[in-house]
């Protein structure tokens, strides 16, 4: 029980599985298709950047946009009673096991011509294609990635102490007080992860463009599975870039999150 | 004023639940429609009749639920050993493997997935193979196994050394005390990083994709293919039977929880 050895099997694992094919990605990045170093790569990956700019757009905004349907749904869940709030956290995480192409593909039926929704803006008086534009991508991403936006922020507001609410009352704070003296200060580090857990995989997502979007609403991730299939040099790049910018991503959030758990 | 909140209160999570749900609604009511296009031409069960004749369909069902069953078997024990091991490490090294480990979890999986095929046809140029079962497979186990040390570490720090060594002292070989103090120990952690590979590999689009090959066919990516060929209403018999199970077993593991927890209460 005080060995190290069991670990054995998973560390050579790791190292075939997960850090040789990473490796792989870099040294493709760098290379041409003889093998010889280059940045040839990254130049070429320089078009893409208006799809890079796109995509991170895109995220930033179904991010925020979940972030305001989350948080009072967060706050609401926390005040209510334990067996109402089981039941809504259970209803809330139920759809997250059905896969996501049939999610998306549920709003393509929702959204096309004759769809319940194209329907019903048509009878309040609107004639406007809802399939095939940056909305309807923001509105697939914000269905899909919703519930990871409200399982942290619950579960952070869960554990906020009651009685420091009590004794931000009884040192005479009204509601609006101590709603931003003590609830909002503590749920911060259920954001941040909130913010995370919703930004990264709509951001690489592939797939929801495709379907829900129109033929300029292409993601990142759509141009690396694109691309790969002609060129492994070039896809490596952009997957490269991809990768370090959610790294800093991730980092930047963690630092804040840890200033935050610092200063609480 | 107070009943007035409540009322809001109840009214937006209302609204939220119609946006959660009324797409899944409306996917489960088109499967029993009689008609292709979204226009309600009458009640037909035949979309039922053509999944289950449809052999992609039940082959890959059958391919998927192999795959999760393996990978999740495989990397409850590759994870569950490796949980130990790393616990036994000391800060520096136990710090790095975890954070290699985790790679898989933080990375976008679209890197994670062209990173395998990467490898798998650097591989398969050089052995001369064809990727299919077993590199998804690998790659599902790849994937899968940091959430089963995620779930197992917790439950070793929690544990309590000294029954391990009190059961030695009592006579135990190392094997038995294992068996009989650790195990029983960690076994939630093991149970549930199990169910947790189960679910994430049965779900799995994006790494399979890449991994896949030319022939081998899961069921998210035979989903993939269908949307891709036509609409069809299968598709939405297909949704609204993965959805009755998964209501099926979500309430089966909550009566079977709910009935442990009172027998430890009791």
């Amino acid at each position: 029980m005080k060995s190290k050895a069991p670990s054995i099997p998973y560390l050579i694992w790791m190292l075939v599985f997960t850090i040789i094919p990473l490796a792989m990605v870099v040294y493709y990045a760098f290379t041409d298709r003889s093998g010889n170093f280059t940045l040839q790569s990254f130049a070429d990956s320089l078009f893409y950047t208006d799809v890079f700019v796109r995509s991170l757009w895109i995220a930033l905004l179904s991010t925020a946009i979940c972030l305001l349907i989350a948080y009072p749904l967060s706050y609401i869940m926390s005040r209510a009673k334990a067996s109402t709030r089981n039941v809504i956290t259970m209803l809330i995480m139920l759809p997250m096991w059905m896969n996501f192409i049939l999610r998306i593909y549920a709003w393509v039926l929702l959204l096309q011509n004759d769809g319940l929704v194209d329907l019903a803006v048509h009878l309040l008086g609107l004639d406007v294609p809802l399939l095939g534009n940056a909305g309807a991508v923001v509105l697939g991403m914000v269905y899909n990635f919703l519930p990871f936006m409200v399982l942290p922020i619950h579960s952070v507001m869960l554990k906020i102490d009651n009685r420091l609410v009590e004794a931000a009352q009884d040192l005479g704070a009204g509601k609006a007080k101590v709603f931003s003296k003590v609830i909002f200060p503590l749920s911060i580090p259920g954001i941040i992860s909130g913010i995370t857990m919703v930004f990264v995989p709509t951001a690489s997502t592939f797939l929801v463009a495709q379907y829900l979007g129109g033929t300029g609403d292409k993601m990142i991730g759509d141009v690396i599975e694109n691309i790969f299939q002609r060129d492994k040099n070039v896809g490596s790049a952009i997957s490269l870039a991809l990768m370090i910018i959610i790294l800093v991503f991730i980092i930047i959030m963690n630092k804040f999150g840890d200033e935050e758990a610092a200063v609480a | 004023m107070k009943n007035k909140r409540k009322l809001g209160s109840k009214i937006y999570v209302a609204l939220v639940m119609v946006f959660l749900y009324l797409p899944i609604a409306v996917l489960i009511l088109y499967s029993f429609n009689d008609g292709k296009t979204s226009v309600w031409k009458g009640f037909t069960l035949k979309w039922y009749y053509e999944l289950f004749n449809n052999s992609a369909i039940m082959t890959s069902l059958y391919n998927t639920l192999i795959i999760a069953v393996l990978a999740a078997l495989v990397s409850t024990v590759l994870g569950t050993l490796a949980a130990i091991g790393i616990y036994n490490m000391k800060k520096p090294v136990r710090s790095l493997v975890t954070n290699v480990s985790n790679i898989p979890i933080i990375n976008p999986e679209i890197v994670t997935g062209v990173s395998f095929m990467l490898l798998f046809a650097f591989l398969g140029t050089l052995f001369n193979f064809e990727m299919g079962f077993a590199t998804v497979l690998i790659a599902h186990i790849s994937f899968c196994t940091p959430y089963v040390i995620l779930n197992v570490m917790p439950k070793l720090r929690q544990m309590d050394y000294s029954i391990y060594e009190a059961a030695l002292d009592l006579g135990c070989n190392p094997r038995q005390a294992f068996f009989k103090t650790v195990m029983p120990e960690i076994m939630p952690g093991v149970i549930s990083g199990m169910l947790m590979s189960f679910t994430y590999s049965l779900d799995d689009f994006v790494i399979t994709y890449f991994t896949r090959g030319p022939k081998f066919q899961t069921l998210p990516i035979e989903i993939y293919t269908m949307l891709r060929r036509r609409i069809s209403p299968t598709i939405n018999a297909l949704s609204t039977l993965l959805f009755i199970i998964t209501i099926a077993i979500l309430i089966i593991v909550n009566v079977w929880e709910r009935r442990a927890e009172k027998e430890r209460t009791a």
